[in-house]
């Protein structure tokens, strides 16, 4: 028994000291964001907000030199991050509706399917997912100049570009996610609606859509998150749009203010608030078969053969 | 009443007959919107790189189709090849780095915790749900070196590979331990505790029970992250300033500042040939593994 209970303690340990490694980055990035211009960068300044000084002027932004609050109003404030913000937002939405329905659809059709069949489409799907995202970009900044140049009302690079592109992985995942799913839960229940005089289109809408539900929600909320916090297919297919995983990138390369630390702080928040949602969607279909990052690393094992 | 439901139930009887020999499928049409886009927008796209890597470069932005090797010829200068071996080795490196921290965490959740599992989870998926380049940016702050850990401890580590190392570790970490607390969770603890009754040392059983029976886990979870790993492009540039590139950066480059697509193109698909050669390689030692444990 002691053997046991110092065993635990030893992994509790780790544990803990694990999750501060997990934390501490975003807590201090979180601290930062209320953090004073220094004195030095201080000194020619004549304005009365501090939080207005240039990025080129505000010297090093990861030392502490004291506390105020303007940072988040010159973050909301500022003409390029919000917009950004909400261009991002538009993309990752547009995305995930589109990434969704053609994954419930190939779902559908997929999971009942002869095996010999469906492979040659497995492949693809799952090469989708495997294949590196630089890779991913750079053919797809190639493919959609070629496009452009060839076919008539192919958009030039930018917003729809940029969607063209994330639909690829997101629509894979979201057909993986609801496919686990779909065949999880067995079709016992669609053939006794069918036993009972229900027809295809209201056994779907009565019976398979409600049940596959928290899988529906569940891929359409990570197609979202994946879109949104993509950089590097964005940054090869944006044109001149920006989205705000590249206006962050080229802050924290070219030059940050602490503004950005605010409204990553805000977003932080929203996106807890957004986690602890998407956690009670996954642990009810949890409760029934498994759960979303369970079924994307089973079947993703599945295609490697284990 | 009686009128209006005898005819009824007369026609559930004829849809129960009729569907008897019923299974319930759905038309094979369904899945073409999906396949039609991926065959046109990924293996389209795919094709074209392909097509790019044997092409040659004829003035600025100016490209001839053909077959030409001189982009793969020019990939094995000794200077790309050490950049895909640093690449490689820095992803693996990663990647045991990734097993080795968070693993023992997996097991934590999986074996000692039942009221504050879910909450663990949580906590382990909250970081994945936040911005990638705000957690890299949030690293950025603690490993300065004018920051916190330089100041306080004289570790100025900023700029080197084990800044990049700790970065690939701390944004790929939830990655690994989902899916081997996923594997943990279906473990039969009963198993340990015959084997304990049995008297094996605790060590033993989790070496020969545990371990064997949570490998293809550990597997899998370290191909999700060693995948990525690999293609890194924002974590080196960040973290490293530019002075430790992986082949990510390498391609961005030929592609942003040097303006040569067609020896872009060669280097993605010599990452995808290297990155593939890797997995198979990496795939039959550890079934090969599996099977003796089996």
């Amino acid at each position: 028994m002691p053997r046991v209970s110092r065993a635990k303690a030893g992994f509790s340990v780790w544990a803990g000291v694990v999750f501060v490694f997990l934390y501490l980055p975003i807590a201090v990035m979180a601290l930062f964001a209320f953090n004073k211009p220094s004195e030095a960068a201080l000194v020619g300044f004549q304005g009365t907000d501090w939080c207005a000084l240039p990025p080129d002027k505000i010297g090093n932004v990861s030392v502490w030199n004291g506390f105020t609050t303007c940072w988040f109003s010159a973050g909301l404030h500022d003409p390029s991050y919000v917009p950004a913000i909400i261009t991002s937002a538009e993309i990752a939405a547009l995305a995930a509706i589109i990434a969704t329905c053609l994954g419930l659809c190939a779902a559908l059709a997929l999971a009942r399917m002869k095996t010999k069949i469906r492979a040659p489409f497995d492949v693809l799907v799952y090469l989708t997912l495997v294949v590196p995202e630089i890779v991913v970009a750079v053919a797809s900044l190639i493919f959609f100049v070629q496009l452009r140049n060839h076919v008539p009302f192919f958009p030039q690079l930018g917003f729809w570009t940029i969607l063209i592109g994330q639909v690829v992985f997101n629509a894979s995942l979201a057909m993986l996610v609801i496919r686990a799913r779909f065949v999880g839960m067995g079709d016992t229940l669609e053939e006794a609606a069918y036993d009972l005089g229900s027809g295809p289109v209201s056994t779907f809408r009565q019976v398979t859509f409600p049940r596959l539900m928290p899988a529906i929600v569940a891929s359409a909320l990570l197609s979202f998150t994946f879109s949104f916090d993509d950089y590097v297919l964005p940054a090869f297919t944006n044109g001149t749009t920006n989205t705000w995983p590249i206006v962050l990138y080229s802050a924290v390369r070219f030059g940050i203010t602490p503004a950005v630390n605010a409204l990553a702080t805000i977003m932080l928040a929203l996106t807890a608030v957004a986690v602890i949602a998407v956690a009670l969607v996954l642990r009810r279909s949890r409760s029934r078969t498994t759960s979303a990052p369970d079924a994307v690393g089973s079947s993703l094992g599945g295609m490697i053969g284990f | 009443m009686t009128l209006l439901s005898e005819p009824k139930q007369e026609k559930a009887v004829g849809v129960k007959r009729r569907g008897r020999s019923f299974k319930p499928r759905y038309p094979t049409w369904l899945a073409l919107p999906a396949l039609v886009y991926e065959v046109i927008f990924f293996l389209g796209a795919l094709g074209i790189l392909v097509a790019f890597s044997f092409a040659t470069q004829t003035g600025f932005s100016q490209i001839t189709y053909g077959f030409s090797l001189d982009q793969y010829k020019a990939v094995f200068d000794p200077l790309y090849l050490s950049i895909f071996f640093r690449t490689l080795m820095m992803a693996a490196i990663g990647t045991i780095l990734t097993v080795m921290v968070g693993y023992p965490v997996a097991y934590w959740m999986a074996r000692y915790l039942s009221t504050y599992k879910l909450l663990a989870v949580l906590l382990i998926m909250v970081p994945f749900w936040t911005s990638f380049l705000i957690r890299t940016y949030a690293l950025k702050i603690i490993l300065d070196s004018q920051g916190f850990l330089a100041k306080t401890f004289g570790l100025d580590i900023m700029y080197t590979p084990i800044a990049v190392g700790i970065g690939l570790v701390y944004n790929y970490l939830p990655l690994f331990v989902l899916p081997v607390f996923g594997s943990l969770e279906r473990m039969d603890w009963t198993l340990i505790e015959a084997a304990t009754d049995l008297t094996a040392r605790p060590l033993r059983a989790f070496w020969d029970i545990t371990f064997r029976l949570t490998l293809p886990g550990i597997v899998t979870g370290a191909l999700l992250v060693f995948i990525p790993m690999t293609g890194e492009y924002v974590i080196p540039a960040i973290l490293s300033g530019g002075k430790y590139e992986f082949v990510g950066n390498l391609i961005g480059d030929t592609f942003n500042t040097a303006q040569n697509p067609p020896f872009g193109s060669a280097l993605a698909i010599m990452l995808m040939v290297a990155l593939s050669v890797f997995v198979v390689i990496y795939i039959a030692v550890a079934t090969k593994e599996e099977r003796f444990g089996a």
